[in-house]
């Protein structure tokens, strides 16, 4: 058995708050606007169990320009300590190196200058969302914005930060990927942080938390019985499996939208349209129209990540030819036509 | 004379920067720059035409919806598709649900925090006003969020995620909604109603919905105690500070209209002049002339619109360009699709006072309580079992337009496919009608006409009257430069 992974030390002190701040680089916003929706327990509690002191965020704070440069400042000058540095949004490079395309307010300086500052005296930085951590949907043509995430662009590492590069705490840029980010994965990765639970090995190859990355979003898919029958939709609101027609990737994407749910009770399987892989970078360039699988041969070619292709084929063919009535039927309909027989009998 | 730069401006959605030149105490003139060019429409070009649905939302995370409505009405329009019944009733309850989620957000987040700072410490509503809405404090933050969280649970059961889902179809809504789904959505917007009854209003709905006049409105307020509700609150601070008084702009409203009814919109589109007239939309014209964008001098309709960054343009200041309607500045919003739908207190806000910080927060409002009982008429009317999404063919060549209101005002997506691929796709969004910089007669933006004539105190770096001004537009710069 491998020995436990070494655990990095709590920030030291029973009742120091851990100081917060977030940035937003070039960002829809989402990010912030899905994490106000955290529930049980709200957002304002979950940061009091971290022990975070939100030194100030840009939709919630009091403080506005000069008020807010000055937190600001005080965290470069390490007269506040920066516990943990939040990035929403990707790092826009151009044009031509210039970082012009997105300029921090009030400060005639490029936002991409602040970050590498901030980013070299913050114990923790979190990339919030898919933007910050490769580039995400900015990145979705070639174009003058060169945008990148903080420690990547796209699947390459390196981003406006080396490779290399670790925060005061050691551990590399933590990548809370995903378009935009679930609240809880938000909280649940400051939690972690802050009470020591988490280190570099809670990290995948794409610096993703593993608390939710090593999920797929097939776990608990609703339509997994479709799935099993490869009884398919074919055209949006259908029951049936997303995959085989309508550009579903939830079989090799990395998060537990499906056992975890979103805003209490979905998940973009349970609305009916394809899971597009927004944990991963280059989602937003999948080669194909998002909604359409591609197939070779007739058989998609986004298969399950970890499954021999003959083996999927053939059991695809086997369950086709086995799919209940029920299920072929209700698979094309955009509620239930069939339903469950009643056995007259108790279940044995 | 003196300069001012605002800047972060936070409680906004994105990025702000205001410059003010003051003399005698007053700000002379204001020029509204929006740092960040992120180049949504260059993204579209060239793709397949239904990736908009994915690409549009994400435009902004906080009118996210209203991105994919307009978005999937443009798609509609180029493929001549119907929507069903069931589609048309999911895709209002969606886009409603983001909409006042939108201008609860607003008010407790972004507008009322200014009032719990300590330069207001003496006002008789000031122990009131810090109790409840100090930012990340007040007691709001404790019982409005939740009830933000529990209502965006519609979005869970109706469109699978919020924000930037994929639910909505040019033919409808993906979300096919079964009777258990109809009655935990009718069950979770009688709870938020609960919620606004007892803590925003202190009144039903209807009460609120039913206040006709200025005269009713204040006589209403002063029924109870400041203290007794949210609304009462504000209206109560109004009053004292002269609210009705700050923020003024062109007094011309523009809304494309709301919430597909069986015939009509629940609100009307039109354009209020004082009088309501129709929307002429072939008068809508973007001009650059003082933005970072390559193009001609001269205004272009959207349908004909570029969206190129250009950073050496002489004169300009923004990335945001200057619609114009027929020429003019106008303003959109809560307020302005009130106006024109006719709403007797709003018209008589308008015809008293215009438009100003205490008429925009006051629409705002009102829209709450008119809109969440059409929202609990929708549901009830949705039939389990009938089709929620209609089927349909894109053209290989093809033009669409898709209009519609955010909660921040006029929104407009104009499309054109070529070869089966997005030829141009052009954005016009409701903060760049309001934060447009000026245009080629140098004529200033909403905004920045809103914003002359405001006070600004001696030592004051930051003008609170600045702040209520410009947070009373419930801006959205991240929708404004896509």
């Amino acid at each position: 058995m491998a020995p436990p992974p070494p655990q990095p030390s709590p920030v030291k002190g029973e009742g120091v708050k851990r100081n917060l701040l977030w940035l937003q680089a070039a960002s829809c916003g989402g990010c912030t606007l899905s994490l106000l929706g955290a529930e049980g327990p709200a957002l304002n509690a979950a940061l009091d169990a971290a022990g975070i002191n939100l030194l100030w965020h840009p939709a919630l704070s009091e403080e506005t320009g000069a008020e807010a440069m000055a937190i600001i400042d005080s965290c470069l000058r390490g007269d506040t300590p920066l516990d943990f540095l939040c990035i929403e949004g990707a790092q826009l490079r151009g044009p031509k190196g210039s970082g012009r395309f997105q300029m921090l307010a009030g400060t005639g300086r490029p936002m991409t200058e602040w970050v590498r500052e901030l980013a070299a005296v913050a114990r923790y930085t979190l990339a919030m969302g898919s933007c910050a951590s490769y580039g995400g949907l900015c990145g979705a043509a070639a174009g003058p914005t060169e945008p990148c995430g903080l420690q990547f662009e796209g699947e390459s590492g390196g981003g406006l930060l080396p490779a290399e590069y670790r925060a005061k705490s050691g551990l590399p840029v933590v990548n809370v990927a995903g378009c935009p980010v679930h609240p809880h994965w938000v909280t649940e990765t400051l939690l972690a942080l802050a009470l020591g639970q988490m280190d570099e090995s809670g990290l995948d190859r794409f610096q993703r938390p593993r608390l939710y990355a090593d999920h797929l979003v097939h776990h608990g898919c609703a339509r997994n019985e479709y799935y099993e029958f490869k009884a398919s939709a074919e055209k949006p609101s259908d029951l049936g499996c997303l995959m085989e027609n309508l550009g579903c990737k939830g079989t090799q994407a990395h998060a537990d939208c499906n056992t975890r749910l979103w805003n209490g009770a979905g998940s973009c399987t349970r609305g009916g349209y394809a899971c597009i892989n927004c944990t991963a970078p280059g989602f937003e360039n999948p080669g194909h129209a998002f909604m359409e699988t591609p197939k070779v041969a007739g058989i998609p070619i986004g298969l399950p990540t970890d499954m021999p292709k003959a083996w999927f084929v053939a059991l695809a063919a086997l369950s086709k030819s086995a799919t209940p009535r029920r299920v072929r039927e209700n698979a094309v309909a955009d509620h239930q036509v069939v339903p469950p027989v009643v056995r007259k009998t108790g279940l044995k | 004379m003196s300069r001012l730069v605002m800047g972060p401006f936070n409680r906004v959605e994105g990025d702000l920067e205001v410059t003010l030149d003051v003399a005698d105490g007053r700000v002379r003139e204001a020029r509204v720059n929006v740092p960040l060019y992120r180049g949504f429409e260059a993204l579209l070009y060239g793709r397949s035409p239904l990736d908009a649905l994915v690409i549009a939302p994400r435009i902004c995370g906080i009118c996210s919806v209203s991105q994919s409505v307009a978005a999937a009405a443009a798609l509609a329009s180029a493929m001549n598709l119907a929507t069903p019944d069931n589609g048309r009733l999911a895709s209002n309850l969606i886009l409603a649900t983001e909409n006042l989620a939108d201008h609860f957000t607003h008010f407790h987040l972004f507008f009322m925090p200014d009032f719990a700072r300590e330069a207001y410490r003496g006002r008789p509503w000031f122990p009131a006003a810090e109790a409840r809405f100090k930012a990340l404090q007040g007691s709001a933050t404790a019982d409005a969020l939740p009830a933000r969280s529990q209502f965006l649970t519609l979005m869970g059961y109706l469109a699978g995620k919020w924000p930037h889902t994929l639910s909505l179809q040019p033919g409808g809504s993906s979300c096919a909604v079964e009777t258990a789904e109809k009655m935990r959505v009718y069950a979770l917007l009688r709870a938020f109603r609960d919620y606004l009854e007892k803590r925003l209003f202190g009144d039903s709905l209807e009460a609120v919905a039913a206040l006709d006049s200025v005269e009713a409105l204040e006589k209403w307020a002063g029924q109870k105690a400041p203290e007794s509700s949210d609304f009462r609150l504000f209206l109560e601070i109004a009053r004292d500070l002269n609210l009705n008084q700050l923020g003024r702009a062109t007094d011309r409203f523009l809304s494309y209209g709301n919430y597909q009814e069986e015939e009509g919109r629940l609100f009307p589109a039109g354009v209020w002049d004082g009088g309501l007239n129709p929307l002429a939309v072939e008068t809508i014209a973007e001009d650059i002339s003082h933005s970072w964008m390559m193009g001609p001098v001269e205004p272009l309709p959207p349908a004909q619109g570029v969206t190129l960054p250009d950073l050496s343009r002489t004169g300009a200041y923004s990335w945001c360009k200057a619609p114009r309607l027929a020429g003019k500045v106008v303003e959109t919003g809560a307020l302005a699709r009130q106006v024109v739908a006719g709403h007797p207190l709003v018209r008589d806000l308008v015809a008293k006072e215009g438009g100003n910080v205490r008429s925009r927060v006051v629409a705002r409002l009102l829209e709450l309580a008119l809109v969440l009982p059409r929202m609990e008429a929708w549901a009830l009317a949705l039939r389990p079992g009938g089709p929620f999404c209609a089927q349909g063919t894109l053209p290989g060549e093809g033009r669409g337009v898709g209009m519609m209101e955010a909660a921040r005002g006029s929104l407009g997506h104009w499309l054109e496919i070529h070869n089966g691929r997005i030829h141009n796709y052009q954005i016009v969004s409701p903060t760049t009608w309001n934060f447009s910089p000026r245009d080629i007669d140098n004529v200033p933006g909403a905004v920045e006409q809103a914003l002359a004539g405001t006070p600004v105190g001696e030592n004051e770096t930051e003008p609170l009257a600045v702040q209520h001004v410009v947070r009373s537009f419930d801006p959205c710069m991240v929708c404004t430069v896509h």
